[in-house]
């Protein structure tokens, strides 16, 4: 075990499929969809009247003072932390305050808060404006929430990389604790901005699918029917650890953070260079800081949107980086799209299967888009022996992230 | 209004905005030592009560309101001045 190690001691995650990581896992493997219809008024005037809503109101399992001050971005991220930190046993440990760091990342911060508040203002002025405005929107108010609730001194940061958010704040946890700046780190992502302004900017992008009268079979990547992404919410966050930190207390290990790789694709701001050649230095880099090869790796989670370019250029990517042999999941296809949490929630689902050597299925893949010439879990979970996974998170601006996840 | 609706209107909007128990709002207590109010939660308070009785408490006036009867005072000249 060497000062480099890090491994993920625990979980904790509330999306459309629930509101922790087991009832989240259980949806996967049942291959239950977490979309449905938008019921609220302000959507009947929308194109897209589909989302993937939180199966649980966080503020439930807030204080009710505390939740009022929060947005919902900062909520989901107090309830997802607050369980992976139980799930790691420190409830019960002293944690050198100064020796724990968070990075929790949005991709569009407060956004519900801002427009509720601009409402007040419109129609009664500057003064009832919420003291609480500022802190409810900041961007790094969901990670400056997490940092308070466990007192961590060595650092709070908030990437943001939009929809490759949650992974790049996991390889940024990995870095704070290789470079020896923490020994524990809470980092993940989140989002809630389901409201009709990011729903119709999204929809005039023509990003996001509109397939109304059938929502749970409106995220379906790869599909040769696909018509875009859907919008959900939800929060991811796992526990870091150095490996000799976990194993001085004895923790569990759920998988080991082998390696990462970030690149930028220096082509557009929302297309994907259509060849993957970023993403593909992504995962080359990834595999090589873990000191592996590329037959090492057995599964790619994939980022696989249900976006028409978007999945295609990855599968290009994957095999160009990895090859045809790794077997693909798209989490997407029941989760919808969490935007910020995205990376992280599907890097939670990337360490479990790792942990429990099972593959969720992927969703609503009936007519294969023929640029799909990788092996994909449909129907059943896949049961195999997996030492070795990567989790893909692209985002608007170009960005890509690959988090490398092996057995412990 | 009587200073005792007065102090039950602040007791609901302190509920409300920061938590505190009614039973612990009384007219000696103040808002930021003894009812753990923050500055952030006081100008909920003032911007609520200025709504709930119908007066305008400016800012410069709301560093003299130490305590809950300091407040009913204020509200209570107030609203005889309208």
């Amino acid at each position: 075990m060497s000062s480099a190690d890090v491994v993920v001691t625990g979980l904790g995650a509330t999306t459309p499929l629930g509101g922790d990581v087991a009832s989240t896992w259980a949806g996967l493997l049942a291959g239950r969809s977490g979309v449905g219809p938008l019921t609220q008024d302000w959507a009947a005037q929308l194109t897209v009247r589909i989302a993937a809503q939180l199966a649980e109101d966080p503020a439930g399992k807030l204080d009710r003072i505390k939740a009022r001050r929060m947005d919902r971005s900062e909520q989901v991220a107090v309830v997802a932390s607050r369980e992976a930190w139980t799930d790691a046993g420190l409830d019960d440990v002293e944690v050198d305050r100064g020796r724990l760091g968070v990075v929790v990342g949005s991709g569009i911060g407060g956004a519900t808060t801002l427009l509720a508040q601009d409402d007040i203002l419109e129609a009664h002025g500057p003064r009832k404006v919420s003291p609480h405005t500022i802190p409810m929107l900041m961007p790094n108010g969901p990670a400056a929430w997490v940092g308070l609730t466990f007192g961590a001194q060595a650092g709070v940061h908030a990437p943001t990389s939009a929809c490759a958010t949650g992974a790049e704040a996991i390889a940024w946890g990995l870095d704070m604790i290789r470079s020896g700046r923490a020994d524990v780190v809470v980092a993940g992502g989140v989002e809630a901005v389901i409201h009709p302004l990011p729903m119709a900017g999204f929809g005039s992008m023509r990003a996001m699918s509109i397939r109304n009268d059938e929502p749970e079979r409106a995220s379906r990547p790869w599909d040769a029917g696909r018509d875009g992404f859907v919008l959900g919410e939800g929060a991811g966050v796992v526990i870091l650890e150095r490996a000799e930190h976990a194993a001085a207390r004895g923790a569990k290990v759920y998988a080991r953070l082998s390696g990462s790789g970030m690149t930028s694709d220096g082509y557009d701001i929302v297309q994907p260079d259509p060849e993957g050649v970023g993403q593909a230095r992504a995962m080359t880099q990834a595999i090589k800081e873990a000191g592996l090869t590329r037959k090492d790796i057995g599964h790619v989670n994939a980022h696989a949107t249900s976006t028409p370019v978007g999945d295609i250029a990855e599968v290009k990517s994957i095999e160009a980086a990895v090859g045809s042999h790794p077997v693909l999941t798209a989490p997407k296809s029941m989760l919808g799209h969490l935007l910020g949490a995205a990376g992280a929630v599907e890097s939670i689902v990337t360490i479990l299967s790792v942990h429990h050597q099972l593959i969720p299925p992927t969703i609503n893949l009936e007519v294969p888009d023929p640029g799909l010439t990788l092996e994909v879990v449909t129907g059943e979970p896949r049961k195999m022996h997996l030492d070795a996974a990567l989790n893909n998170s692209f985002g608007f601006g170009g960005h890509n992230v690959a988090l490398l996840f092996t057995r412990a | 209004m009587a200073r005792e609706e007065i102090v039950e209107g602040l007791a609901e909007i302190l509920e409300e905005v920061a938590g505190v128990n009614p039973e612990d709002v009384a007219e000696e207590k103040s808002f930021t030592e003894e009812l753990d109010v923050d500055s952030l939660s006081m100008v909920e308070v003032v911007v609520a009560a200025e709504e709930k009785f119908g007066v305008k408490i400016p800012d410069d006036e709301v560093q003299n309101l130490r305590t809950v009867g300091d407040a009913v005072s204020f509200i209570e000249k107030a609203q005889a001045a309208l």
